[in-house]
């Protein structure tokens, strides 16, 4: 009988194990890094170069909360993800924190078990042609074969658009947006769609970029994000944070090499923002300089901003819709205090 | 004198081990059943509590995207559940065009290995060695990226007596669009098929009785070719010719097989007919040389000694390789994904699974989905396999 009682011990133990888990905070803080799923490589967003380090847009969230909650920007594990797998992986707690050009949209913040924890581009579908096919706008497309990345919101913007105009197309799709390339270059397909931002990433990658052109037609709103596991509301915090910390940087005019000074001298705003003052980390449950580390070692929003896709980067994109509230954009933190 | 009380011959309950082993396997039922209850109940649980949706409701919800290929009518107004039969369809037709063409392949090049011909022998050996060697994904790849890209783009097709067309985005050749009075043809084509079936039942029972042949090869191509060719005909053939034809980017109307469909099932094709080849050279190998001799001391030509000998008794060696060949191509032709081919892992476990978040139902159905496609090829040639099967006297 000795046997039995330990197979059934056995399997009340399995059974007993189920289910128990701790906060992705003190997980993060016990294992000494964030993990973070990104993109299997789109120029600005996230990329890794030749020595194995990823940057871009995306990737700075994850240094930001790195940064925030373990005073080390560097301390991210990443995660290349394509666009199929990223949620499964978010769901399963494969990663920390979602940080893939991805799009807030209401099935998904509803349905999938997920939170966006706020908007660190506001992006729209466009189409990108070669010049030889001499088309102007995207109504002129009649008949095309379209490359396109599975599991995207573009996939369904795209039927919309088409179907309301009432002009047909073959949709060709690809896992990752450098297939998705592959296919345009080949000839497979006529015409890209994708995010703006990803339209003109993807066209510095072609063999020659003067080939192509983005036709001015915009299809859709999408607002992308960072996005964490719903119901863990003290995580959803550090991260939603740590995204406006860099954003409300820039509008104090705080950089990274202005943060010394402000955090010592600034005025009071700046103070709390950089943990001088205040109790703003403690609330978290994380270093009371966490803002100061992110702008000292990640930068302002306008910093990351440029470096990655701005003037200091091949994309060149400028930043309208992403610009502060008060210089002609939306980009709008709430105030910390 | 008394008799002396009957040592008492069965053990306790307990120590019976006949009662021991049903015990324990109960108590194992049980344990197994908490376990899969646990993991069932625990993952319901840690959805509701992340607030990710369950349950099969979303098969009637609109999908609102579109697929390259579909075999019944589909776009983005259809359901979830509509995707499903679409990619299962689409996964159905590649297997089928996979396990018809590895099958007729692996047949020559099985057989061509044993050719006298010193070239056809060793191109054969070149084949499976090679094929069978590289990895399918890569195989994949290769028709896909390094064969079918370097065709020509739309506008400047490969033309083949400017009715089909090949060029960079798939194939395309002449549809036929059926009028009233088709059914006539139809009819004819069934009734041809019929007709052959009972021919060759017919030449069968004649040859046994008499031992006369008859040409039913033939005579079957012809009953196959001339009673539709004959319907036509009477009906004043009712059907209209559909031409490709360049239109604005891409080439409409006819029928088009799209350029993944021709990579996937080239592979496939390929790659399997390599391992059934080899099926066959074992099975082959298998039949005793004296059966050979045998039929050569009877005079039989070569050809007729492959046919009516050695086949018949290799397929005994030869059918339980097919069996699990044909699962494979079924469950290989999920690197579909790989370029973006429809089938029902790309659609559903793909593009329905990513936009409905539901990876729960949709794994399950799509495992069952394969279980039950491998399970009816498995019972098949079962089947097949006891028809082969060498009858013992009992």
């Amino acid at each position: 009988m000795k046997r039995v009682t330990s197979v059934i011990a056995t399997s009340l133990a399995i059974g007993l194990s189920f289910g128990a888990q701790a906060g992705t905070l003190e997980d993060v803080q016990k294992r000494g890094n964030v993990s973070c799923g990104v993109s299997t490589g789109l120029a600005g967003f996230s990329q890794k170069d030749e020595h194995g380090t990823w940057s871009g847009l995306d990737v700075d969230v994850c240094r930001a909360v790195a940064a925030a909650v373990l005073g080390d920007a560097s301390k991210v594990q990443y995660k290349p993800l394509t666009a199929k797998e990223r949620f499964t992986a978010l769901q399963s707690g494969e990663i920390d924190i979602l940080s893939r050009n991805t799009t807030w949209t209401h099935t998904r913040d509803t349905s999938l078990g997920l939170n966006f924890a706020g908007v660190n581009y506001y992006d729209g579908q466009g189409f990108m042609v070669s010049k030889d096919l001499g088309v102007k706008s995207a109504l002129e497309l009649d008949g095309a074969a379209v490359c396109i990345q599975a599991g995207t919101t573009s996939e369904l913007n795209l039927a919309d658009y088409f179907r309301a105009n009432g002009i047909t197309y073959k949709a060709i799709t690809f896992d990752t947006s450098d297939q998705t390339r592959g296919g345009f270059e080949s000839g497979r397909c006529d015409v890209l769609t994708s995010d703006q931002s990803q339209l003109y990433a993807l066209r510095i990658g072609l063999k020659d970029p003067a080939s192509a052109m983005v036709l001015p037609e915009v299809i859709s709103k999408e607002p992308l994000g960072p996005v964490v596991s719903q119901g863990d509301d003290a995580w959803f915090n550090v991260v939603r944070w740590s995204l406006m910390a860099m954003v409300e940087a820039e509008f104090l005019g705080i950089d990274s090499a202005s943060a010394d000074k402000a955090k010592a001298e600034g005025n009071p705003s700046q103070k709390r923002l950089m943990g001088s003052e205040g109790d703003s980390g403690s609330k978290m449950g994380i270093p009371a300089e966490w803002g100061y580390n992110i702008v000292k070692q990640v930068g302002n929003y306008a910093e990351s901003f440029e470096r990655n896709v701005g003037t200091g980067s091949p994309l060149k994109i400028s930043r309208g819709l992403n610009a502060q509230w008060n210089k002609g954009g939306i980009m709008y933190s709430s105030p910390v205090r | 004198m008394p008799e002396k009380p009957l040592v008492k011959s069965s053990p306790s309950f307990f120590n019976n081990p006949r009662n021991r082993s049903l015990i324990y396997q109960f108590l194992l039922l049980i344990g197994l059943a908490y376990f899969f209850y646990g993991i069932v109940s625990n993952t319901l649980a840690n959805m509701e509590a992340r607030g990710i949706k369950s349950g099969y409701d979303f098969l009637s919800t609109t999908a609102g995207f579109d697929i390259l290929m579909s075999l019944v009518p589909y776009d983005a107004t259809h359901t979830y559940g509509r995707t499903f039969i679409v990619g299962l369809l689409n996964t159905i037709l590649v297997s089928t065009i996979g396990i018809i063409l590895s099958t007729i392949v692996g047949f020559l090049m099985g057989i061509a290995h044993f050719s006298h011909n010193w070239l056809i022998r060793k191109l054969a050996v070149a084949y499976i060695e090679t094929f069978r060697n590289i990895p399918l994904l890569l195989q994949i790849f290769f028709w896909y990226f390094a064969v079918l890209a370097a065709l020509p783009s739309a506008r400047q097709s490969m033309s083949f007596g400017e009715m089909i067309f090949l060029n960079v985005r798939g194939l395309y050749f002449p549809g036929l669009i059926a009028e009233s009075g088709a059914g006539i043809v139809y009819g004819a084509i069934a009734a041809a098929i019929a007709g052959i079936f009972i021919l060759i039942r017919w030449a069968k029972n004649r040859q046994n009785e008499t031992g006369q042949q008859f040409p039913v090869l033939s005579t079957s191509i012809g009953i196959l070719l001339g009673l539709p060719l004959l319907a036509l005909f009477v009906s004043g053939f009712p059907f209209i010719w559909d031409f490709p034809a360049l239109k604005g980017f891409n080439f409409r109307g006819g029928i088009t097989v799209i350029p993944e469909l021709m990579a996937l099932a080239l592979a496939l094709t390929i790659y399997t007919g390599a391992f059934i080849a080899e099926a066959v050279r074992a099975g082959i190998q298998a039949v005793p040389q004296g059966q050979r001799e045998a039929a050569r001391s009877l005079g039989l030509k070569e050809s007729k000694i492959m046919k009516l000998i050695i086949v018949p008794q290799a397929m005994r060696v030869i059918t339980p390789l097919l069996n699990s060949e044909y699962q494979s191509l079924v469950k290989n032709s999920t690197l579909a994904t790989a370029i973006g081919y429809p089938d029902l892992f790309t659609v559903f476990v793909g593009t329905t699974l990513n936009q409905t978040g539901q990876a729960i139902e949709i794994v399950f159905m799509t495992m069952a989905v394969y279980f039950v496609i491998n399970m009816s090829i498995s019972f098949v040639m079962n089947r097949f396999n006891a028809s082969v099967e060498l009858a013992e006297r009992n």
